[in-house]
């Protein structure tokens, strides 16, 4: 296996813009360009550009790709009406979660499953052994990681940037759905998803289009304050969302009930899928009495918190946090942690985190930690 | 970025004036900075305190990542730098100037304190 990482198709572009970049999954991807706080800022009142192309993106076609995924995934996929899209997940027969995904449905029997970059490996050799399964689905898994670039306009803004450059129905295109245009004169899947926690838009284009798609996005949004964003605000942009982040918040060894996203397994659907045993122990457990539980924590002081520091209560470990940043919409410090259920409930006194030695007071908050105005 | 001929520089990316009456005053660069990213929480040395060349004596927090900060000499802390306990985002805007951390009365410097140019030239490499 190669050591040297991965370029998108838009680094020569990132390097000119004097991009400081980070390793990341494999890739080497912007982390900021100038200050990660402006960016940030820059998605929540106005809009920011991102390079995604890292995002692995796998097309599953055929008269059972949607039997594949709804016995492969634990969404109820079949439900899924053409142009729209859903949130969900992979899992392991012992209920642990493989990934977090979105399925796009692109066709009558065309789908197209975004991976996290450093779990698209993963996704796809599963997918493709479960297509084995009992005699075998009729239906292509194929890998497509290097048929998109994926760029993303997210922030209030967004919609207005992007109808200077296309003549797609974005009015119509609802939250969560994917219709095949032409933007900026070039053939593109426009999805209005994100994970940024504001309105935007992902487009999935031919990486030879990337950089025409990117200039004409940054010439378009130019006068209303479009500057190009680094995954380092997506962290903090997504942190404040209470989006989870796989590796961080979702792991092989949690269930999707104890990340308390058990909403996205669908028992209900029909037949058998990979992990329903296990997730319906989980689901009794998590009913019954949950160990633990994924809170918001809001700092009184300026310390950051960070991945795997301890969070404590009255001298115990009670948890640990899995994500924390600095906050700039909040102007504090914040983190998601799992926590014990004792200690979990919104307002608990006295809950602090360990941040090197010093036992520093945080607020125990509902996720998440900003909803914005419709 | 350029850093200031009058500095004296070390190789943890610290800053240091030419003392007056014994105090210098110290930061970090430019370079150092920018690295950094977004400063975000700053702890300094409190005013009494000796500190000793090459080793920490406070901490740099941005979005990602938390730094030591290391004093460039030896000696007692006569003043600490509020403003930027205040406004951390000061470092990253004016490391050389309103960004300064604190002041320090030398009793012993090392030898190997770098000029602006051998700063330059160590960064570059």
């Amino acid at each position: 296996m190669s050591t040297a990482p991965r370029l998108t198709a838009l680094d020569a572009l990132h390097r000119s813009l004097g991009a400081t970049m980070t390793d990341f999954a494999g890739w080497d991807m912007p982390l900021r360009y100038a200050s990660e706080r402006d960016e940030h800022n820059a998605v929540r009142t106005r809009a920011g550009l991102f390079d995604l192309s890292h995002m692995g993106e796998i097309t599953v076609t055929g008269p059972q790709a949607v039997d594949l995924l709804d016995y492969a995934l634990v969404g109820n996929i079949s439900t899924v009406g053409n142009g729209r899209a859903r949130y969900t997940m992979i899992c392991q027969e012992d209920g642990g979660i493989l990934d977090d995904l979105i399925v796009y449905r692109l066709g009558e029997t065309e789908y197209m499953v975004v991976a996290n970059a450093s779990n698209a490996q993963v996704v796809l050799d599963a997918l493709v052994a479960r297509s084995q399964h009992d005699g075998g689905f009729d239906a292509e898994v194929r890998d497509d990681r290097d048929a998109y670039a994926l760029i993303a306009v997210q922030g209030p803004e967004s919609p207005g940037i992007l109808k200077q450059l296309t003549d797609a129905d974005l009015d119509g295109l609802k939250y969560y759905a994917g219709l095949p245009g032409t933007v900026a004169g070039v053939p593109a899947l426009i999805a209005r998803t994100g994970y940024t926690g504001e309105d935007g838009f992902e487009l999935f284009l031919k990486p030879e289009h990337a950089e025409g798609v990117w200039k004409a996005l940054t010439e378009a949004g130019q006068g209303v304050g479009l500057i190009p964003c680094g995954l380092s605000c997506r962290d903090t942009l997504r942190l404040e969302a209470g989006m989870p982040l796989y590796g961080h918040e979702l792991t092989t060894s949690l269930t999707p009930f104890d990340a308390g996203l058990g909403r996205v397994v669908k028992f209900e659907k029909p037949g058998d899928f990979v992990g329903r045993k296990a997730l319906e122990a989980a689901a009794e457990r998590a009913e019954a009495a949950p160990p633990r539980k994924l809170v918001g924590l809001v700092a009184e002081g300026r310390r950051v918190p960070r991945a795997g520091f301890q969070v404590v209560a009255g001298g115990e470990v009670v948890g640990e946090i899995t994500s924390g940043a600095p906050s700039p919409t909040l102007g504090r410090p914040i983190a998601m942690a799992y926590v014990d259920a004792a200690h979990a409930a919104p307002g608990t006194e006295g809950v602090g985190v360990d941040i090197r030695g010093t036992h520093e007071p945080y607020e125990v908050v509902a996720l998440p930690f900003y909803k914005r105005q419709k | 970025m350029s850093n200031p001929q009058q500095l004296r520089y070390s190789k943890e990316h610290e800053w240091l004036t030419d003392a007056v009456d014994g105090v210098a005053t110290v930061g970090i660069t430019e370079h150092a900075a920018n690295a950094l990213g977004d400063i975000v929480y700053v702890q300094l040395p409190e005013v009494g305190a000796t500190v000793t060349a090459g080793e920490e004596c406070g901490e740099l927090e941005s979005t990602k990542s938390v730094s030591e900060l290391y004093s460039p000499v030896t000696g007692e802390v006569v003043e600490a730098n509020q403003d930027v306990v205040d406004d951390p985002a000061l470092v990253n805007t004016a490391p050389f100037e309103g960004g300064w951390l604190f002041k320090v009365r030398i009793s012993d410097e090392p030898g190997d304190l770098l000029s602006a140019d051998e700063y330059t030239a160590f960064t570059a490499g």
